[in-house]
């Protein structure tokens, strides 16, 4: 299968920053808000979007997370299991505006199994996602992204691969 | 990611020392979810856990009854004294009849040897093996060193002293291969009726004087004497097994480095600790009983896979 750039590195930064000016627009300061990075791969988007918006803004104390949904997940038992990772919430999920982000919202699952996750720490405020990449048409559930950073249009048998600066050596998305 | 190398949990022997990564890992998952608000995650909800539990329990039996329902298995309970075992059934019976109503998985407390590893070869049911006579015990060695790892990090060169009544106990012969495998040093301490014959064949070092094990090790797990299983008197008195053998305040302030107090419970206060140690900031019983949760979910939760 060949491979395919979606996003080079100069656009994956104008990309993540746009969303970063999105979320500002709606949450202002983020006194009452919260990003939560769904693990593996979510928290390295949610990491380098809390990093620009602390910049942007100039505030330190914007919340992140990290939330790991392998219990929740809808496929146990019916293929080789995931393993575990990390839930660090270290900050109360109750009446706040969560975000929850991830880097390729593809069938949805992974999503309802975040809110699944997220409702069990408390009550938000509200919720709403944010994903770098969105699979157009591939929803297995009706879920959608408040926050895209680009749509792109797949057929099953392809993969979208997100790359980082900081374990790969470069900003990169590509479908393979 | 791998599953347990094993279909069922009978004993620390079959386990490999990445077995018992993976469950301490999975355990630390689980640890963090039995701290929410919300105890429960969904994944076992299509499963049916029985407790069979022909030896009386406290601990673990709600220890496991608490972890299956976190998973959000459904559980039936089982205890020998109010069943039709007293009216001549027998084990595989009993236990084909409770699988013929559809149960996944079987937690069994025997008071045989050997019992676990009877039923997994005749029935077709995940076997957890909660304790077979003075054999082993396996989901208590693992959150032994679970426990003592939390405290202590990695548990490679670690000294761990087991003292007490070591002949009766499967705690004991299941933290020593558990240790063992995580590259402790396991010493057994004890009366020398108490201690097996041949149990240095396990690489363990034995030690009759309470001092010496005390000053020797950086964790002491302490043993009840298990006057149920004793058919012969193995010490003149309680009040001499207390005098060579009990742990007091003054023995631990009087040895040259703060260890680490451990029991499995339940405690005969004054006899093997005093409440002073039983209380003591050294002291992670309670600790264990937390961890004994977390654990008992990872074994479930790995082995229903």
């Amino acid at each position: 299968m060949q491979k395919r750039l979606l996003l080079n590195s100069v656009n994956f930064d104008i990309t993540i920053k746009r969303l970063c000016y999105q979320l500002i627009e709606n949450h202002d300061d983020f006194a009452n808000s919260a990003l939560i990075g769904l693990q593996p791969r979510g928290v390295f988007v949610a990491s380098r979007i809390h990093h620009h918006l602390s910049s942007i803004l100039n505030i330190k104390t914007i919340h992140l997370g990290h939330l790991d949904i392998t219990f929740y997940r809808d496929d146990f038992r019916r293929r080789e299991i995931v393993a575990p990772s990390e839930t660090k919430i270290d900050f109360e999920v109750e009446n706040k505006k969560v975000v929850l982000i991830d880097d390729v919202l593809y069938t949805g699952r992974t999503i309802r199994a975040g809110m699944d996750a997220l409702l069990d720490l408390g009550r938000p405020q509200k919720v709403e996602l944010l994903t770098l990449i969105d699979r157009r048409y591939s929803r297995h559930l009706p879920i959608a992204p408040d926050y895209t950073g680009l749509q792109v249009d797949t057929i099953a048998s392809e993969k979208v691969k997100v790359q980082w600066k900081e374990t790969d050596g470069e900003d990169s998305v590509w479908l393979i | 990611m791998s599953l347990l190398s094993t279909p069922h949990l009978i004993g620390i022997k079959e386990l490999s020392r990445a077995d018992i990564d993976l469950i301490f890992s999975t355990a630390e998952n689980f640890k963090e979810v039995i701290n929410r608000p919300i105890k429960k995650v969904p994944s076992l909800r299509d499963i049916t856990i029985a407790n069979l539990f022909f030896e009386n329990s406290t601990r673990t039996r709600l220890s496991f009854e608490l972890a299956e329902k976190r998973l959000s298995a459904d559980i039936i309970n089982f205890s020998a004294s109010s069943s039709s075992v007293s009216k001549g059934e027998t084990l595989i019976d009993t236990v084909n009849n409770i699988l013929a109503m559809k149960t996944d998985m079987v937690v069994m407390r025997h008071p045989n040897a050997g019992a676990a590893l009877f039923l997994s070869k005749h029935v077709k049911a995940k076997i957890v093996n909660a304790g077979d006579g003075a054999h082993e015990h396996p989901t208590q060695a693992l959150l032994d060193a679970f426990s003592i790892r939390e405290k202590v990090g990695d548990l490679a060169g670690k000294k761990v002293a087991i003292i007490g009544d070591i002949l009766h106990s499967r705690v004991a012969l299941s933290n020593i291969f558990c240790l063992q495998k995580l590259g402790a040093e396991v010493m057994v301490c004890g009366p020398a009726t108490l201690i097996p014959k041949y149990v240095a064949s396990l690489g363990v070092k034995v030690e009759t004087d309470l001092r010496k094990a005390l000053e020797w090790c950086d964790v002491a797990n302490m043993l009840r004497i298990q006057l149920e299983r004793q058919d012969i008197r193995y010490f003149p008195s309680i009040r001499e097994y207390i005098m060579q053998y009990g742990l007091t305040k003054e023995i631990l302030n009087s040895l040259s480095k703060e260890i680490i107090i451990m029991h499995p419970g339940p405690i005969n206060r004054g006899v093997e600790i005093t409440s002073e140690v039983a209380d003591s900031s050294q002291s992670i019983i309670l600790e264990q009983v937390e961890n004994g949760v977390a654990i008992r979910m990872a074994v479930i939760y790995l082995l229903a896979s």
